[in-house]
Formats: structure tokens, sequence, C-alpha cells
């Protein structure tokens, strides 16, 4: 059994909400600067050349790097020999991100209902995932999620006839369809498999992936690769302007499902794909 | 095209404007996003005036980050345009001339863009830093409520927009992204 303070949770958290708001991942610089390279499209590669420039001036002017710096989603996976002190683990979650949104001059861009949409003013509730695994860790990722991209985003509950051919096309009508409402170039996280809520999660899950890394399973890898080359020939381009560049990576999440079944969740999220991950 | 404007901006220099055209504003602009042009809306409806003048006057749907001590303005990028979709024609017959978002509109605005001269731009969405560096004040005008949402005068200094919908109608969202289409 290890204790961890929850004091120590909420602090990891302001931080991390600030951190993700102002810096991408390497695997995404380095993503941003090989797609400026290679895009064909003059106004494409210049709205390229801008994004980098724009994540310069994030980081060392300490402006975020997008104003919408979404709703915060995070995912907790929790060693089960971890042993919580000092007050509530949903609490202290919370607080953190309070005192992030709050103290980083981020933008509080969450209502407290649906419907009567009026502002908490502090970007809380974040939405959180637990999961118990092995260990005496706690691996927090937070991964603070932008509107734009997320009403673009999809759920196919597609038929198993239907079969690889069928989430091909499901994931490229998402796209396509998104087009340059999800500020492109875009990250696509997919989710095949489980059920309707689990496919989601997988999908959402499946864009913390770094985009330089490939699905360890050989046919997800390849339907990964071939959806990434044909996103790209959409001709949808940066900033929905036309070009060669409109996906950075298709990162596809499988789980077992049902003989009935085969769910589809298509998570877009924009360049700014942003993600701080620590463990505890 | 490199074109540099003034904002407001005319019926005579909008003309001007031609889809795919790179286009730098420099002026007083307004930002008003969803709870805003609900409320404008609603306004109307009421037969109340609009706490701002629509005549040649551009909206840029946005909603900025909070500015840290001693700058104008947090990180301020354009919003989804097409969730305004619903407002924009009412007031785009009012007078408004141009619109800065970013993604695809109905042909109902297309239209309204039509018949009143006026055009819709786009500035790069996700790179809210940089646009930043390019407004010089901020101030709330109206429904300082709305925290983020509110209505905002912004001066604005080489602000950088491209065209997408010129007063007839051509759609850089269209035309563009066939040119590279290889599927």
């Amino acid at each position: 059994m290890r204790t961890i303070q929850i004091s120590e949770v909420t602090q990891n958290i302001k931080e991390m909400c600030i951190e993700a708001n102002h810096f991408l991942t390497k695997d995404m610089k380095t993503a941003l600067e090989d797609a400026c390279e290679k895009e064909k499209a003059p106004l494409g590669k210049q709205i390229l050349c801008q994004l980098q420039e724009n994540l310069n001036i994030a980081g060392e002017d300490m402006i975020p790097i997008c104003q919408d710096t979404g709703m915060a989603v995070i995912f907790m996976e929790v060693g089960q020999d971890v042993h919580f002190e000092g007050g509530s683990l949903e609490d202290a979650i919370q607080e953190g991100v309070r005192k992030g949104y709050v103290e980083g001059f981020l933008r509080k861009s969450v209502v407290k209902d649906p419907l009567i949409r009026e502002n908490t003013k502090d970007n809380t509730p974040a939405v959180i995932h637990y999961e118990i695994v092995p260990g005496d860790e706690l691996k927090i990722t937070v991964a603070p999620k932008g509107f734009g991209s997320e009403n673009m985003s999809r759920v196919f509950m597609l038929k198993p006839a239907d079969g690889i051919e069928g989430v091909k096309n499901a994931i490229l009508t998402a796209v396509k369809d998104a087009g340059p409402n999800a500020c492109p170039p875009m990250v696509v996280g997919v989710g095949v498999g489980g059920t309707f809520e689990k496919c989601a999660l997988l999908a959402k899950k499946a864009l913390t992936r770094p985009v330089d890394e490939h699905s360890p399973i050989p046919y997800v890898k390849e339907m990964e690769e071939e959806l990434l080359t044909r996103i790209n020939k959409t001709g949808i381009g940066p900033g929905g302007l036309g070009g060669t560049t409109t996906a950075l990576a298709v990162n596809i999440n499988t789980y077992p499902t049902h003989i009935a079944g085969l769910p589809v969740a298509v998570n877009i999220c924009c360049h700014v794909n942003r993600h701080s991950v620590r463990v505890l | 095209m490199d074109q540099y404007i003034n904002a407001p901006l005319s019926r005579e220099d909008a003309a001007k404007l031609k889809s795919g055209d790179y286009v730098y504003i420099t002026g007083t602009i307004y930002t008003a996003r969803d709870a805003a042009h609900k409320r404008m809306y609603e306004a109307l409806q009421n037969n109340q005036s609009l706490p701002i003048n629509m005549e040649n006057n551009i909206i840029y749907y946005m909603g900025p980050s909070p500015a840290r001590e001693g700058r104008p303005i947090g990180s301020a990028g354009p919003t989804t345009a097409s969730r305004m979709d619903k407002y924009a024609p009412e007031l785009l017959d009012l007078g408004l001339r141009g619109m800065i978002g970013k993604g695809k509109r109905t042909e109902a605005v297309r239209d309204a863009i039509v018949r009143n001269g006026a055009v819709y731009f786009a500035a790069v969405g996700g790179a809210g830093a940089l646009l930043s560096k390019s407004i010089l004040s901020s101030e709330v005008v109206a429904y300082d409520d709305l925290g983020t949402e509110a209505i905002r005068k912004l001066e604005v200094k080489d602000f950088p927009v491209i065209v997408v919908i010129d007063k007839d109608g051509n759609n850089l969202y269209e035309t563009a992204v066939k040119a590279y289409e290889q599927e």
C-alpha cells in the first residue's frame, strides 16, 4: 500500500492544465514541422508555418495556443495499491482544474447545465475517467478538449457485415463532414468495438497516444496508415483551405464486441492535440 | 492576392475582395459569438435596438482567453462560424459587412452575403496566440455578464484573414479543396 496526499493531485492537475494549454508534446511538434515541409499548397504551407509561429509565441509569452482552452478531460489510472489521504479525490481533481483555469489565465468554457447554459466561471467540472490498474502508481493524463473539433465527432453503430470497409468509410465520412470546421490538420482518434459508450471512450483515449506510434495489432496499424494516406488525399488541407495535409495521424483502438455489433466512434481533434501526462 | 483594408468596411471596398485573397485588416471590429448572437436576435424579435450598429462593421466570431497583466487580450482565434448561421442573414440585411470565423456556412448565409455585398473571412483556427499579436486593444461594449462571450470592440492592426466567400458567392472551401482532391 502506498499513500498519496490528495493535495499533491490538486497541485499536479493545476500545473498540467496550464502546461497542456501552452506546450504541445514533442511528437505533435515534430509532426507539424514535417507537415510544413511536405505540404504542396502554398497557402497550406503558409498556414502550417503560422501554426509553428503560434506555438513559439504561446510558449514564450504564455498565451494559450488556442483561445478554446477546452473542457478538461482527465484520465486517472489508479494503481490498486494506492491509498488517497486528505479528503475526496474527486474534489481534489476539480480543485486542480479550477486553480489551473483561474490562475493560469485559461478560458472558462463550461456551462453548468446543457440547456440553461450558465457559465460556471472556473471551467469545472472536468470530465473524469477512472481506471483501476495493478501497481502502486497513479498515472494522470490531462487532455483539454476544444469543441470546434469535438462537435464534428461521430458514433456509428455498424453491422458486422459492414466489415473493415464499413469502418474505413465511417472514418472518412466523419473527416470529410468535419472539413474546415475541425481546424485541420487533425488528429483522428478512433474506437472500434466494445459497446456504444466504450467505443467513444476508446476513441478519446486514442487521441492521447503519440502521433508517431502505431497500434501493436498488424491489421490495425495497416488501417491507420491507409486511412492517413486517404484522408490526406481529400484535398481539405490546412485550415480547410486546400492542400495535402488534412490529418497528422489516425490512431485506432479496438476492443472485443458483441456478435451482433460493430460500433465505431470517431473523435476528431484539431492540430492543438493537447495532453499532459504525469506519473505520481 | 494580398490586400490591405480598413474596418469599418464600405460596400465599395468589400466589392474589391475576391475569394482566396489574403487580407490584412486595420481598424475597429467587434467580437460576438453564440450567446451574444442569441441575445441580439432576441432583441430584434422584440423590436429592440442592437447594442452595436451593424452598418459596415465586421464581426469576429471569437471568445478570448483572459488577458495577462499588461496585455490587451489573451489567446484570440476564430470559433466555428456555422453556429452563427441561424442569426447571420438578419444581421447582414442590417448592413453587417463582414464576418470572421472558420468553417462552412449555409446557403442562406451565402445568399445574404451576395444580397448585401458582404464578405466572409476565415482566420487560422487554433492560432490564437499569433492572432492576439494583431490586436491592439479590447473593450467590452455589451453583455458584460457573458464573460468570454461578451461583445468586445477591438482595435486591430494588419489582422490576417483569408476571403472565403466573396460578394459574388465564390467559396474558397469548395474551390481550393477540389484543386487538391485526389480521391
